[in-house]
């Protein structure tokens, strides 16, 4: 294939919308499994062991980069799009009454795009930032020295003003993704009479669970729940 | 069903040239048969027109029997009308009752400038369908149709998608003016049947780049084309139109 029809072709811009998201999906599950752990007991030992892993693996690390470039081309190539198909009619109608097939975030990737990354750039400044440059408190277990993230989310998460535009965060992405998944799928041919509601069912539950999952991580910080459940550890 | 006859408030988009900013007009018709059909409405009211010496309104129209994809325009906000499945020309009036407000505009898209009224020109279209290329036939004698044999489910997807009349309606109705559900249509025509199969990968390659040049834009999955293409072309041809260009290109030269 010629590369560069990847960025310069309507359907090759669209695969790397695509090919890209799905990357990005995969993040969010290995993040939630990872924050999943201070739903249960022993969570501040067992988070801060997992958040080490992950801030200290080679390959976690080589792999950051790769998402680094993932987030990047997502917003750059969605953002081009969007500005092409905008373009793409100078002429507006005076009724449309178009907008029966789909629902509204179908028609919104762009706003709630913008959204998710304006909440990336609060996350990252919140917790990526003091973890890569310093700024964390440290904690010994056994004779290891480690990062105390956890403390850090319990502090920031005390702020209830914090845990909303969090919350609202999550929404975002939910509906984000319940336009993305099924869309990837249709973009890269996936889809066909037998598979398609599946595609979208499959989608649908993943973007109702996932970012459900990430919004009760700042509530369960902010009242202090945590599950009783001595046998599951998420830790690896 | 029962004949009535209503009187009609037009709102009707008049526009001189591609030019021409465009503006629009109102106007009152009276009378009309429910056994009308859209267009011979407008005729009526162009007579009327004529006769009092202004200017007619233009708008495209050939066979008036929903098969020649010439007749166009979005009325009420919908390409070809509120029926489902339905051109402009088959749509008849008895979808209307006394006293509605219709407002009518032409296909909205950079891709189709206006010519003139509720005429544009979809000359973007032929040169896609030039661009697709030839299909290599044998000549001589016609083989054995049974010798060519094609699987069923193939056989009708290759139909369903050939129904596509070009008209337009699916970059009319898209928020993005995106041209994939025809360009799908004339893809998935050919790409499922042994006569396309020796020029498959260059055609949808070829095709969709001048789709690119001709300034449509892309397509976000949001199907309302699918809604409005009075052929009812399914979306899943564009699926097959994304796969075919991936692999024409991962295993082309």
């Amino acid at each position: 294939m010629n590369w560069s029809l990847l960025f310069s072709s309507s359907i090759g811009k669209k695969i790397v919308m695509a090919l890209t998201g799905i990357f990005l999906v995969v993040f969010l599950v290995v993040h939630c499994y990872v924050n999943a752990n201070i739903f249960f007991a022993n969570a501040e030992e067992n988070f801060n062991r997992a958040a080490h892993f992950m801030g200290s693996n080679l390959l976690v690390r080589i792999t950051e980069i790769g998402l680094f470039a993932g987030f990047i081309l997502h917003i750059v190539q969605g953002y081009k799009l969007e500005l092409q198909n905008r373009g793409s009619r100078k002429s507006r109608y005076a009724v449309t009454a178009g907008n029966k097939t789909s629902k509204w975030y179908s028609r919104s990737m762009a706003i709630l795009g913008t959204l998710i990354l304006l909440f990336l750039i609060i996350h990252l400044a919140h917790f990526w930032v003091p973890s890569r440059f310093g700024g964390l408190e440290e904690v010994y277990y056994g004779d290891k020295k480690f990062h105390n993230l956890y403390l850090e989310m319990k502090n920031i998460f005390a702020e209830p003003w914090v845990v909303i535009v969090y919350i609202l965060g999550c929404f975002s992405l939910s509906w984000h993704l319940l336009h993305g998944v099924q869309s990837a799928a249709q973009t890269l041919g996936w889809t066909n009479k037998n598979f398609f509601p599946m595609i979208k069912t499959i989608g649908i539950v993943f973007s109702i669970l996932v970012p459900l999952i990430f919004a009760l991580m700042p509530l369960a910080m902010y009242f202090g729940l945590q599950l009783d459940l001595e046998n599951i550890t998420l830790l690896f | 069903m029962q004949h009535y006859s209503m009187n009609l408030k037009l709102k009707v988009w008049r526009q001189k040239n591609s030019n021409d900013n465009g503006h629009f007009e109102n106007y009152d018709v009276n009378n009309i048969s429910s056994e009308m059909s859209f267009l011979e409405m407008i005729d009526v009211l162009n007579e009327r027109l004529i006769s009092e010496g202004s200017d007619s309104i233009a708008f495209d129209h050939d066979c008036r029997e929903g098969i020649c994809g010439m007749c166009s325009m979005v009325i009420n906000g919908q390409p070809h009308g509120p029926w489902k499945g339905t051109t402009t020309c088959q749509l008849h009036m008895r979808a209307f009752k006394d006293g509605d407000q219709i407002t009518i505009e032409p296909f909205r898209a950079n891709a189709f400038p206006v010519v003139k009224d509720l005429m544009v020109n979809r000359s973007a279209f032929d040169r896609i369908i030039q661009s697709g290329g030839y299909v290599s036939v044998n000549t001589g004698n016609a083989v054995d149709g049974n010798s060519l044999p094609i699987e069923k489910q193939h056989a009708d997807d290759a139909f369903a998608a050939a129904a596509c009349i070009g008209c337009g309606a699916c970059v009319a109705a898209c928020k993005n003016a995106s041209a994939m559900l025809f360009v799908s249509a004339k893809v998935s025509h050919l790409a499922q049947l042994p006569q396309g199969e020796p020029e498959r990968k260059q055609r949808v390659v070829s095709m969709i780049a001048q789709m690119d040049k001709e300034g449509f834009g892309s397509c976000t999955n949001t199907y309302a084309c699918e809604a409005e293409c009075p052929k009812e072309i399914s979306v899943l041809n564009i699926a097959r139109l994304n796969r075919e260009y991936l692999n024409a290109n991962l295993s082309g030269n």
